[in-house]
């Protein structure tokens, strides 16, 4: 049996981390919370996380930046804002999932194959390129990346959408995809490091 | 009554029966709805989580091109209608944020100012047409049909503008509008899984399946909703859930569909045929 | 020459004093060049520079030189005259000098404290200094105004607060009025069963301390009745109290309530206030069989006599007093109170305002105060824990913290809730042997006795999950949880998300204002704070006083409060009107304003203006008067006369003008 040791120095704490935390939007009042735990009670995914939203915002406060950025609570968030809502201090906990997705997908930190960023990362490089998201590609472009499997099982998915008519298999693009790539273009990158 | 509608990727694509129910009932009760001209994408949950800025700058190109025409725009989808929303909020409160994004915009040669307003249909049919105009135009009330409304997280979270956060009630009256009862349930607005059903079906799955069954053990004959994903969450993945929990087999209609019928429209064009669980049947069994 | 020499002596002799105030004044201004500077001023015969001119020998120091160098006026430039304006007047008076001759300068927080140019600072120092000397020359001898307090007190609320603050002050041989608004006295303490952390009976040891204020030879009790006009000023208020009525002569029924089981109606069939909505009343009732004074009375919304006037009146026929009277009409009746000590309590938070915990919408959700009722003997259940429909609960799970430490509702801790939620907790596993959870935040348990009152709770098993519960429903996921309310939670401290089936909730509802806090308190004339709450005048140094002198704030209308610091604040409130009571008078500042009859033109203008309703017209005269003991001295009404004919005391025109040109004057 391997023990593996769990206690924190004070060097495993980022402190700039936790100030960059609360410097984003939405970050703002993190210092208020009361650790009530409401959050992680009503979030429908808690359950499945590792760090329940409630322990998130603790370890994101304090430094903890491994921790938070390296959980699976920041991709299994699917954003119903239940947790704003019920929060008692009006934290926007939803925002802060986003700030420290985008901070993940930054820095590279998830695993390889994980879904849910590299869903993030190419449905933004379809909509920079066409302006709109073509459903089918998206979705086939993401298992073919991640899960030969998973693409597999979703055959009977598939053939159900088109017996319907609801898979769309024409890509799908806006007229002024130049206009729009200017709009994109002219915002200076806050990021250390490009999306690679 | 004019407005602009901003359909979204997913009501061009699995979401086909929201949008020929949704223009073919707002035809009916006399609204005039254009599309609006050479929208993009809105950006959903996943380009916020790429970039922050520029996701409001993808978003408010739409809303830019809305006020080029000064009319509101409606966007059926849960997603789209909070993105359009949470854009016009940030933009409004965030100075900083506010600068960024215009000048970007400017940069494409769109102006903003923030002056349309983004509304659901559900809004529209109750508020601008009213209950009494929709019954009185009802031909085929849809007796007998029990439904349990569910609105899903994003219409009334964050901001709830039209209906109750806790309890919304709009959908439910205007199925009683269209003849039909809806139970009641405690489930109205827990989240369906959003994407992570594709993702991540260990979680996502199991929050959709939660869903059905209640409605179910509600005595509800089928869920109507108003979210394109939410449809596809609860009708698309039955398979796979009757391999892992229990045979569900329970329809989801849009509540467009439903008041499409009693208002005498055709189940054909009101795409009613596109339900991979079959509805006719709970739907016309009804009238 | 002589001209100015002459000049030079009508000028009154002016003491000047500088203090260095340790470094705090002298850290930045050049005190001695201010003393030298001063020195040369015409009028000053004394100028001197002190350490500390606050402290004993520096005022010794100045009625020393006030009899030495016969001085006529006084300046003394340091601090704030906030903190010794009065110390330095009674300086000058000890002196024999008349305290209204002094000035004081502020070179402190308007120079020394807020400027870093010491050359400027001085400068400034100097300018004020002159300033003062010039205006000084121009006060004139003023006295203080005593006027004699009215030594009987009014106590508005008949809460435990009310009632002990009435008893104090009747004991000390004043004559107190108690005006309730309910049919009896009592307040909370009466709904509760037990109370923590002793588990007392709350009635037992309430029910003495009411019969003692209904025979009390001191206290007149009017209950149902209300405080509807409050005028005059400290010492001397006016108060209008409407009795409400009962339709009952309270002072020949003796509470036998035959007539209750004798009206019409043979079963209770109406909402019970007192029973929190859990049991049924009839039109002819009486709160509880202890109220005080044990009077029944007819509730004018529900008894068909009072409604139609078609009635068979049998409770009138029952009653061998002959107490009843249907024609009783509301009464007006005037007071004359020196002291007024406002005890009035506070409300409970609304449940239904948390849609999520279902309160209202399923039957087995209750507050606490229904609890509080269920679980009394002499309540509508006789006690027993059981659910609306007679069931009795096998789980129950109590949840803190609703309505408080929430920006949605009440930001603020309402300090009880923990411990009536152990309290409770207590009962309802001792009176039905379910299975209790408490869900918490944090315990709070700050008084005598409370945390072993908690550690006395965790040895009996009740279980405490530290999360706040984000919803109560009947979603069921798990057989066991059919036909239970499922409560969701994450148990913080284990680690996961929980779901706790159980067949009752209780919310532990916090305190609040009560629903009309503002308008009482406008009718007072004190403040309220941002949360509605009574004002205090300093929440450390003075929790009993309010900014409104003679007008006396105790227990939870100020801030909730538990049982214990309640008593001791109706206590200090009741010390404190003694103190203003047996002084016998009161001092008014001088201040005030006048008007100079022959120059007033009689255009009101100055009437409305009044904050503190000092001034009136004089029909006959066609002239203002202004009422000097109300009179605060705030100056609008000089300010607006436009003949200029409001004088105030130590702001007149002379006065002013001679400070302005002091400063202006290098």
């Amino acid at each position: 049996m391997a023990l593996e040791q769990k206690i924190k120095y004070e060097g495993d704490c980022d402190r700039e981390f936790a100030k960059w935390v609360v410097s984003q939007t939405g970050g703002d009042n993190l210092r208020h919370c009361i650790q009530c735990g409401v959050c992680s009670a009503t979030c429908p995914l808690s359950l499945y996380m590792d760090y329940t939203p409630r322990r998130l915002i603790n370890l994101a406060r304090e430094g903890f930046k491994k921790e938070v950025l390296g959980s699976f609570t920041i991709w299994l968030c699917a954003s119903c804002y239940a947790c704003r809502v019920e929060c008692p201090k009006k934290i926007h906990i939803t925002d802060i999932m986003y700030l420290l997705k985008r901070r993940a997908i930054e820095e590279g930190v998830y695993p390889r194959r994980f879904p849910i960023p590299v869903l993030a990362r190419e449905f933004a490089r379809m909509v920079f390129a066409f302006g709109r998201v073509n459903e089918t590609l998206l979705v086939m472009d993401l298992f073919l990346r991640t899960n030969w499997f998973r693409f597999l099982s979703m055959t009977g998915l598939g053939l159900n959408l088109m017996r319907t008519g609801r898979m769309s298999l024409l890509p799908d693009h806006i007229k002024r995809r130049r206009e729009l790539r200017k709009v994109l273009d002219a915002i200076d990158s806050d990021k250390t490091e490009a999306v690679s | 009554m004019k407005y602009l509608y901003f359909p979204g990727c997913s009501l061009k694509g699995s979401g086909k029966a929201y949008e020929e129910s949704f223009l073919a009932v707002a035809k009916a009760v006399g609204l005039e709805i254009r599309e609006l001209e050479d929208w993009n994408c809105c950006g959903a949950t996943a380009y916020m989580s790429v970039d922050e800025t520029r996701s409001y700058a993808l978003a408010g190109r739409n809303l830019a091109i809305a006020e080029r025409e000064n009319l509101d725009i409606i966007a059926p989808c849960n997603a789209c209608y909070l993105v359009l929303n949470k854009t016009q909020h940030a933009l409004k409160d965030d100075e900083e944020l506010r600068r960024k994004v215009v000048k970007a915009l400017k940069a494409g040669g769109l102006d903003y100012k923030g002056t349309v307003r983004v509304r659901h249909p559900l809004d529209v049919l109750i508020n601008d047409v009213g209950l009494d105009k929709i019954r009185a135009l009802v031909k085929k009330p849809l007796k007998d049909l029990k439904l349990a409304a569910y609105y899903g997280c994003q219409m009334v979270r964050p901001y709830a503008s039209f209906d109750d956060q806790h309890d919304p009630v709009t959908m439910d009256k205007l199925m009683e509008a269209a003849g039909a009862e809806c139970v009641p349930w405690p489930l109205k607005t827990r989240c369906c899984g959003g994407s992570l059903t594709g993702t991540v079906p260990e979680a996502g799955l199991r929050l959709a399946y939660i869903l059905l069954r209640e409605a179910k053990k509600r005595g509800a004959g089928a869920i109507v909703t108003l979210c394109p994903l939410c449809q596809f969450n609860l009708d698309g993945y039955q398979d796979q859930m009757a391999r892992k929990f229990e045979k569900v087999d329970f329809p989801v209609v849009y509540f467009t569909q439903v008041l499409g019928l009693a208002l005498g429209l055709s189940a054909s064009e009101l795409g009613i045929q596109r339900g991979i669980i079959p509805a006719g049947k709970v739907l016309s069994g009804a009238r | 020459m002589s001209d100015n020499k002459q000049k030079k002596d009508a000028l009154p002799r002016v003491g000047f004093y500088v203090c260095h105030c340790g470094t705090n004044i002298a850290g930045t201004i050049d005190v001695a060049e201010v003393q030298k500077y001063v020195s040369g001023l015409p009028g000053v015969a004394v100028s001197r520079d002190y350490k500390y001119m606050c402290s004993d020998p520096g005022q010794e120091l100045i009625a020393r030189d006030i009899k030495e160098h016969k001085l006529e006026r006084l300046v003394v430039a340091a601090c704030s005259p906030n903190l010794h304006e009065e110390t330095f007047r009674k300086a000058a008076a000890k002196g024999g000098l008349n305290p209204f001759y002094f000035q004081m300068v502020n070179i402190r927080e308007h120079a020394s404290w807020v400027h870093t140019d010491k050359k400027a600072a001085t400068e400034k120092a100097k300018d004020l200094a002159r300033a003062a000397v010039a205006r000084v020359q121009h006060h004139r001898s003023l006295d203080k105004k005593r006027v004699p307090v009215d030594p009987n007190v009014l106590v508005v609320g008949g809460g435990i607060a009310g009632i002990h603050a009435a008893l104090t002050l009747a004991n000390a041989g004043k004559k107190v009025t108690l005006v309730e608004r309910e049919a009896t006295i009592g307040g909370h303490m009466a709904l509760f069963d037990k109370t923590f952390p002793t588990l007392d009976c709350a009635a037992c040891i309430l029910t003495p301390k009411m019969s003692a204020v209904k025979s009390h030879p001191n206290i007149t009790l009017w209950t149902y009745s209300e405080v509807e006009k409050v005028e005059g000023y400290v010492g001397n208020y006016k108060v209008t109290v409407k009795r409400k009525p009962r339709f009952v002569k309270e002072d020949l029924c003796v509470g036998c309530m035959e007539c209750i089981d004798a009206c019409v109606f043979k079963e209770a069939k109406f909402r019970d206030k007192f029973n929190q909505g859990l049991g049924k009343r009839k039109p002819v009732y009486i709160d509880f069989p202890q109220a005080t004074p044990k009077v029944v009375l007819v509730d004018p919304e529900t008894c068909i006599q009072l409604k139609t006037g078609k009635c068979k009146k049998s409770c009138a026929a029952a009653c061998d007093r002959n107490a009843f009277d249907f024609d009783q009409k509301e009464e007006l009746k005037e007071l004359q109170v020196g002291a007024i000590v406002l005890a009035t309590g506070f409300k409970t938070y609304d449940a239904g305002r948390d849609p999520n915990y279902g309160y209202g919408r399923y039957p087995g959700v209750f507050t606490a105060l229904e609890i509080e009722r269920l679980v009394n003997a002499s309540g509508p259940t006789s006690g027993e824990v059981v659910l609306r429909d007679g069931r009795r609960p096998k789980a129950v799970g109590i949840i803190h913290c609703v309505g408080s430490r929430d920006e949605k509702s009440n930001k603020w801790c309402s300090r009880v809730c923990c411990m009536y939620s152990l309290k409770l907790a207590h009962l309802i596993k001792e009176h039905s042997g379910a299975e209790v959870y408490n869900f918490y935040i944090d315990m709070r348990a700050p008084g005598k006795a409370y945390e072993e009152f908690y550690d006395k709770l965790l040895g009996e098993g009740v279980h405490f999950i530290r999360g706040r519960v984000s919803e109560v429903s009947d979603w069921a996921m798990t057989p066991d949880e059919e036909g239970k309310l499922v409560l969701r939670v994450e148990d913080t401290l284990a680690g996961f998300v929980r779901r706790v089936p159980v067949d009752m909730v209780v919310l532990s509802t916090g305190l609040e204002p009560q629903t009309d806090a503002q308008e009482v308190r406008r009718r007072f004339n004190i403040g309220c704070g941002t949360e509605g709450f009574f004002q205090e005048r300093h929440p450390k140094l003075a929790p009993v006083n309010t900014f409104t002198d003679g007008i006396y704030i105790a227990g939870a209308c100020q801030a909730p409060r538990d049982i214990p610091d309640t008593v001791a604040q109706a206590g200090a409130a009741a010390a404190e009107a003694l103190s203003l009571i047996d002084a016998g008078f009161v001092e008014l500042e001088p201040n005030t304003s006048h008007v100079l009859e022959e120059e007033c033109c009689g255009c009101k203008s100055c009437v409305p203006l009044c904050p503190y309703s000092a001034i009136t017209f004089d029909e006959t005269k066609k002239k203002a008067v202004i009422n000097e003991v109300l009179c605060k001295g705030c100056g609008v009404c000089a300010a607006a006369c436009p003949s200029g004919s409001i004088v105030q005391n130590l702001f007149d025109d002379e006065e002013i003008f001679s400070e302005i040109k002091g400063v202006l004057s290098k």
